[in-house]
């Protein structure tokens, strides 16, 4: 949407509602609202931002921020979790771009599309239990993959299937729900290129590859990297996966907040969680706030719809 | 536009490796759940799939997450929309501070909220009930991105204002301007913020994991541990079931289902 529709006077405008419309008593309608948004939303957002500057008696300290920030442990767990969100976020997003660039070439609205589109949402909600369960089928012991592997080339890697539960095999799950959610992200940006802006470039004499590299990707790359940086999110803070598939406590920080709220042997550590979840959200928080300066530019000539 | 050799070409090999990638595990899947279990099978059986309705922990699961659906879904409707039309048509000062809100979850990842949250499930589950039923509080707040995003797409296409004063100066009292009027235009945005929630609720697993809470998911994740091909079978078929709904769905009214969050 465009700025230009608030601009103007009148009733039907957005900014300035008719008199009648404004009364002190209007602001009363939000408070169903801001009860259930305050207890379920505000409530556990607070508590883990005051949470974070407190030790496990309430009170303020940044000793548990500090000593989790000076935590190997928590260091090699962090750095886990970023490797493998920049991984399966560049390797979804070129995937998934791809793909979605070979939707777009196809008849629209036809067969192909349609599956593909639907297949796409549906996969990209589709991590955790299931996700493991699918590529324990496949890659894990007396899977399909890995019998068939066994047959034809018994030295190879995918023959025995120790590296799935490790960085590689969790990588190759992630990538798996990241291609579809790029071609969903992604679809709309591809389906907005002007086709005149092909047309006046064949018109002048360009070649397709000049196309792509002059005007099609410097075009497509805000959109590209703020579906990245969405894809990055995503694989960030996901936990299901991750923790169906392997039951190492300390590898990624979604786990590792899982095992300080929750711990049996140890007793469980709120504090710790909490200062974890900090460092999470600060990473978060950077990331969107990216995506949403990213997003500026690219609605300079995407039309929305 | 002509489609030369060059593009056919590149627009199958993508197809093919993309394809392969995404549909392969989805074959495996099957292939797993019809192996031989016990010594009495030889070769084929579908007896996975057959035994899955007698599994009743797994009914009652997806039985209580369909409920948890339903609470989530008039939440939205009752409580989440109505709220958005009310700050659109009278208060133009929320309207910044009410987006934020709505986009809040998504600077929060589930792991984080389920750390703040728990205190408050064990009160709920210490004094109220213990029924998973409660966790429809929380997945309405998760989905509240989702949600704001196709509704304010929706209420930006339609000009509600003067559709309310219309509906106003006609005698319609509030409530009608907003059940009767407003959110009837406004429908295919419901529509799919609806569908989102459906797949949310029978899709959380991190939540309902931490604080204990026997949901959909946790319940296959115990299915798998102790009976493989079954799990297995159920997860297929709940894929299935999904993409035959999708594509039953005509394509125009699911456009704006798509993850497109703005933040400007």
């Amino acid at each position: 949407m465009t700025q230009l529709q608030y601009k103007g006077t009148g009733s039907a405008t957005g900014r300035t509602g008719s008199r009648y419309w404004r009364s002190k008593s209007a602001y009363l309608g939000v408070i169903p609202f801001l009860i259930v948004s305050g207890l379920f939303l505000l409530y556990p957002t607070w508590n883990v931002a005051s949470g974070a500057f407190q030790d496990n008696y309430g009170k303020f300290s940044t000793s548990v921020l500090k000593q989790v920030f000076n935590s190997p442990v928590a260091r090699h767990a962090f750095a886990n979790s970023l490797e493998i969100s920049i991984k399966t976020a560049i390797a979804g997003a070129i995937m998934g771009g791809l793909f979605a660039w070979a939707i777009v070439n196809g008849k629209r609205d036809g067969y192909f599309y349609r599956f593909s589109v639907a297949l796409s949402s549906v996969l990209a909600q589709f991590g955790g239990v299931m996700l493991t369960f699918a590529f324990l089928a496949t890659f894990g012991f007396n899977g399909l993959v890995a019998n068939f592997a066994l047959k034809v080339a018994p030295n190879s890697f995918l023959a025995e299937s120790s590296w799935l539960y490790g960085m590689l095999g969790l990588s190759v799950l992630y990538t798996f729900f990241q291609i579809p959610l790029m071609v969903l992200v992604f679809l709309p940006t591809l389906e907005n290129l002007k086709p005149q802006w092909r047309e006046a470039s064949d018109a002048l004499g360009g070649k397709a590859w000049e196309y792509w590299l002059r005007i099609g990707i410097p075009i497509l790359t805000p959109s590209f990297a703020g579906a990245a940086l969405l894809l990055f999110v995503n694989s960030f803070s996901a936990y299901a996966t991750a923790q169906t598939l392997i039951n190492l406590t300390d590898f990624l920080t979604p786990l590792e907040i899982a095992t300080a709220l929750t711990s049996e042997t140890g007793g469980s550590n709120p504090a710790e969680a909490k200062s974890l979840s900090f460092f999470m959200v600060v990473v978060v928080i950077i990331a969107m706030t990216l995506y949403a300066l990213l997003r500026r530019r690219v609605s300079r000539w995407e039309q929305r719809r | 536009m002509k489609r030369t050799w060059g593009v056919r070409i590149w627009r199958w090999s993508i197809i093919a490796v993309v394809g392969a990638y995404l549909l392969v595990p989805l074959y495996a899947m099957f292939d797993f759940s019809t192996k031989p279990f016990g010594f009495q099978d030889k070769g084929r059986t579908f007896r996975a799939w057959q035994i899955i309705p007698s599994q009743q922990d797994l009914m009652i699961s997806i039985a209580r997450s369909l409920i948890t659906a339903g609470i989530v879904m008039s939440l939205i409707l009752f409580l989440i929309v109505p709220t958005a039309i009310w700050v659109h048509l009278k208060l133009p000062l929320l309207r910044r501070p009410f987006e934020l809100l709505c986009l809040l979850p998504l600077a929060i990842p589930a792991i984080v909220i389920v750390v703040g949250i728990a205190p408050l499930y064990r009160w709920i589950s210490i004094h109220l009930t213990e029924s998973p039923i409660t966790l429809s509080g929380v997945y309405s707040m998760l989905i509240l991105p989702y949600t704001y995003r196709s509704l304010s797409a929706a209420l930006d296409a339609v000009d509600i204002h003067t559709l309310a004063e219309a509906a106003r100066t006609l005698g319609a009292n509030t409530s009608r301007v907003i059940f009767g009027i407003i959110m009837p235009t406004i429908k295919t945005g419901i529509v799919n913020g609806s569908f989102i929630a459906i797949a949310l609720v029978m899709g959380e697993f991190t939540i309902s994991n931490i604080l204990n809470y026997k949901t959909f998911q946790v319940v296959i994740a115990q299915i798998g541990r102790t009976n493989g091909n079954v799990a297995v079978a159920v997860s297929l078929a709940s894929i299935l079931f999904v993409l035959v709904l999708l594509l039953a769905i005509p394509t125009k009214k699911r456009r704006s289902a798509v993850l497109d969050v703005d933040l400007v």
